[in-house]
């Protein structure tokens, strides 16, 4: 028997269809992966069982856990189902705690709320499910708050508060996308064994095929409010047979077709473009008592290496260690406490603004949210154009917009698209758009952080390739900064491993990858989820 | 947390001083000769000298200054020069009067405006949103002395409930103060009431759509309880800003209430010494008016730590 069945599932907001006959199951014990890209109704599926909707919601079909007709339970029916047999772990740990209340209150609130018990006993239970999911009494007691606690932390408590009445069901909507990579293994196997010890179903929804393939025994591939294909995890996923399957599987793994630069790298610039020596960044550390002096934190640590002109390396690590403070330096946007930064031969330290114009001018910057980094209320002519301020000639309005053009156009945008709103776009045009204005003033340096991580695997792939192509076209030199192996993978040359503020392992991006030799190295590449590797690992297991 | 607190006690006490340069150099130093701006034109010379060497105007600036506030620390803050009697004897009887009546308004104001606004919130888009906001704007746009006038007519001349002004004194019985002081409290609270209740009802929806609210609803909290327990304390700190604010301004902007009421207040106490140029009167109110704000202050401070506990161990 199913614990949960959604059969014929149709939504609509406000009017608006979200989703079409939606048929899922899920039995006790079983993971269900729902994969999909942004927009095409995982969520509102996730949400529609909770009955969390938004108000203007209508639903149509039926949905029902464990004997319950879902949509036609009262309100305090689904109170008493919520939390209790229930679960659900959403996609940002960052924002997902209660910040005026301790992770204790939080977890027990539930306990007492469902079970009547009374505080020391709540008090008790919480502290074993905390326990269980990896935060120990010494470390972590009931009375710290959510900003006490990392990314990774807070949503091992956010799995505590989900799971501490031990659910029928637990829906985790992207629960490890905000993590980086090392975390997302920790949490996969703690959500693993949870459903091995309860015989919890699990509906692991995520966009990347590589977790799913990992984790779910069954999947079902979600696009545009309806269910593509479903079936076992290893027929899915190993034939591809559903066009769309492919082209998920296909994008998630695409290598973007770039000229080797080897006979670039042999021929040996006289000067490297960036050279980085002994950099080292303390940010001042918190006082430990009135009069005690504060302990700086040092977020890099003797940082050197060199950028040859044209080459794309990828900087890796998990978050927190020190990747993008480095950026920032190079940038210019942040001063070292020691060492040097050489762009072109010219130090960049202990320079004003003004003096800095030029070395601005050679290096601009990709961001990771192409929602965030523009003004909503500028058009994108004005966006794009904004660093041609660094130019010694001011352009006329005529010759401005010919820039901008001319840039729109070589990340494959029109150059009407000038007079719209960044709100008209999509989000991987919207990337477009940045990287259109970190080219407008041709620099040589191009620093990326995370540039695709927040986009959808076919988007993705799109992006990696203007990246290619950009990269062969204006002689780019990149800066890669992610935590994403397979960006680092698919496009550079040469990867650097950082792990607390240094750089533990440099080299050719295959070598280093197939053959990682430092711990922290091997540690990362340990935990990228692999598509191929999942499936056969499965596929093995299975006796297929 | 104490070192938290010295220091905003530190920052409090810094700003008290640098207001006392600023009322010193504009009541004193700018007007020219406070002597003659007090007696006006055509003085006596002979009365003139006299008041000059009452106020210590032949000593050097500096002096004068120090003199000054090294007398209001002591608890002397010179004499009134239209009631002839201590400053402080003075402030002392309308302190008496004023803030009861700022303590009872600021309770009735928060009172009214968090219910209201917490209700509003809850009910967003809905009827009952859209009546209690618009009762909100009209309170919001009623100056609150016609108000005043509205409530003397309906309860004191009308019902007779009240009296219609003056104050017994607290002599008379804390239950004949009491009354005298609730209609100019209702006065004054209504349209702080209505600003704070839009504040609160605002704080309140962006707080709602925070993730961790549906954190909470995904335990399996009704809503009612996610409401009071989880949103309103988050909601605040805003509201905590605003009523910080507005204390200040009940004590200060109490001036018409208490003409209008009739109030032995502090209200009337700075109008009329302005009004006579009571140079010494007006600027010991003042500068208890600005050691009050800058406690009010600190106590607001002290509420943000409570409310939130990042602020807590920040700064």
């Amino acid at each position: 028997m199913s614990l949960l069945e959604i059969e014929n599932l149709s939504l609509s907001i406000a009017g608006h269809p979200v989703l079409r006959d939606i048929d899922l199951r899920i039995a006790p014990g079983e993971v269900l992966g729902v994969v999909g890209e942004s927009g095409s109704g995982k969520s509102m599926t996730a949400l529609t069982v909770m009955q969390l909707l938004p108000e203007l919601a209508r639903a149509k079909g039926r949905v029902t856990f464990d004997g319950v007709d879902i949509l036609a339970a009262p309100e305090e029916a689904m109170c008493r189902l919520r939390g209790d047999d229930l679960g659900m772990v959403f996609q940002e740990p960052m924002t997902a705690l209660n910040p005026v209340k301790t992770i204790g209150e939080q977890v027990a609130e539930g306990i007492r709320w469902h079970t009547g018990a009374n505080r020391p006993d709540a008090e008790a239970r919480a502290r074993a499910i905390l326990d269980r999911v990896g935060l120990p009494e010494a470390k972590f007691p009931l009375s710290r708050f959510p900003h006490e606690l990392s990314g990774g932390q807070r949503q091992r408590v956010v799995i505590a508060i989900a799971c501490a009445l031990k659910p029928k069901l637990l829906i985790a909507d992207e629960p490890t996308t905000a993590l980086d990579v090392v975390l997302q293994a920790q949490i996969l196997d703690l959500l693993r064994d949870l459903v091995a010890e309860n015989r919890m179903g699990l509906m692991l929804i995520s966009h990347d095929l590589a977790v799913v393939a990992d984790m779910a025994d069954r999947v079902s591939v979600m696009r545009n409010g309806a269910v593509m294909e479903s079936g076992p995890t290893v027929g899915v996923l190993s034939e591809q047979k559903h066009p769309y399957t492919r082209q998920l599987a296909e994008a998630s793994t695409h290598v973007p077709a770039r000229a080797r630069s080897q006979e670039k790298a042999e021929k040996q610039e006289p000067q490297p473009l960036l050279s980085v020596s002994g950099v080292t960044r303390d940010y001042p550390g918190r006082r430990k008592g009135l009069f005690a002096k504060p302990e700086p934190f040092r977020a890099v640590d003797n940082v050197s290496f060199s950028l040859a002109p044209g080459h794309a390396v990828a900087l890796v690590g998990r978050s927190g260690c020190g990747k993008s403070t480095l950026a920032r330096m190079i940038l210019a946007l942040d001063r070292p406490t020691a060492g040097e930064i050489r762009l072109n031969g010219e130090t960049l330290g202990g320079r004003s603004e003004y003096e800095l114009r030029h070395a601005r001018r050679n290096m601009q910057v990709v961001f990771q949210d192409p929602y965030g980094s523009f003004n909503p209320r500028h058009r994108v002519e004005r966006l794009v154009a904004e660093p041609l301020h660094l130019l010694d000639r001011k352009p006329t309005a005529a010759q401005r917009r010919e820039c901008v053009a001319e840039a729109l156009e070589s990340v494959g945008l029109n150059a009407g698209d000038m007079h719209k709103y960044p709100h008209e776009f999509s989000g991987g045009q919207r990337q477009r758009i940045s990287i259109a204005r970190a080219i407008i003033t041709r620099p040589k340096l191009i620093v990326a952080d995370e540039p695709v991580s927040a986009l959808d695997v076919s988007i993705r792939a799109q992006v990696l390739d203007l990246f290619a192509d950009l990269n062969q076209r204006l002689d780019l030199t990149y800066l890669f900064i992610t935590h994403d192996l397979t960006v680092a993978r698919a496009i550079t040359d040469d990867v650097m491993v950082m792990h607390e503020g240094r750089i533990v392992e440099s080299g050719p991006t295959a070598t280093v990858l197939q053959n990682p030799k430092s711990e922290a190295a091997r540690a990362l590449v340990a935990a990228a989820p692999d598509l191929e590797r999942a499936v056969a690992t499965r596929q093995r297991a299975t006796g297929d | 947390m104490l070192a938290f607190l010295a220091k905003r006690i530190a920052i409090g006490l810094v700003t008290l001083v640098v207001a006392s340069a600023v009322v010193f150099l504009v009541l004193e130093i700018v007007p020219g000769d406070p002597a003659l701006l007090m007696l006006g034109m055509n003085a006596q010379p002979e009365a003139l000298a006299a008041l000059r060497e009452e106020m210590g105007l032949n000593q050097p600036v500096l002096l004068r200054y120090f003199g000054w506030i090294a007398g209001m620390a002591l608890g002397d803050f010179g004499n009134s020069y239209t009631y002839s009697s201590p400053v402080l004897e003075l402030i002392g009887e309308r302190v008496l009067v004023s803030l009861p009546l700022a303590l009872i308004s600021l309770f009735l104001s928060t009172a009214i405006a968090l219910p209201v606004g917490i209700f509003a919130a809850s009910r967003r888009g809905k009827p009952a949103d859209t009546i209690s906001m618009g009762a909100a704007q009209i309170g919001v746009a009623i100056p609150n002395f016609w108000f005043a006038l509205i409530l003397i007519y309906l309860f004191a001349v009308w019902l007779r409930l009240v009296p219609a002004g003056g104050f017994p004194g607290w002599d008379a019985g804390l239950w004949a103060g009491f009354k005298a002081l609730l209609l100019p409290a209702i006065a004054l609270a209504l349209p702080q009431a209505a600003i704070l209740a839009r504040v609160t009802r605002s704080a309140m929806l962006e707080v709602l759509g925070e993730d961790y609210i549906r954190t909470a609803r995904a335990k399996g909290m009704p809503r009612r309880i996610v409401l009071w327990h989880h949103a309103l304390r988050n909601a605040l700190i805003p509201v905590l800003t605003i009523l910080g604010l507005q204390f200040a301004f009940l004590l200060a902007g109490t001036i018409i209430i208490e003409n209008v009421f009739y109030l032995p207040g502090l209200g009337r106490l700075i109008f009329q010494a302005i009004t006579q140029r009571d140079l010494i009167v007006v600027e010991g109110v003042v500068m208890l008016l600005v050691a009050t704000v800058i406690a009010v202050n600190i106590l607001v401070d002290i509420g943000y730590a409570i409310v939130d506990p990042r602020l807590r161990t920040r700064r």
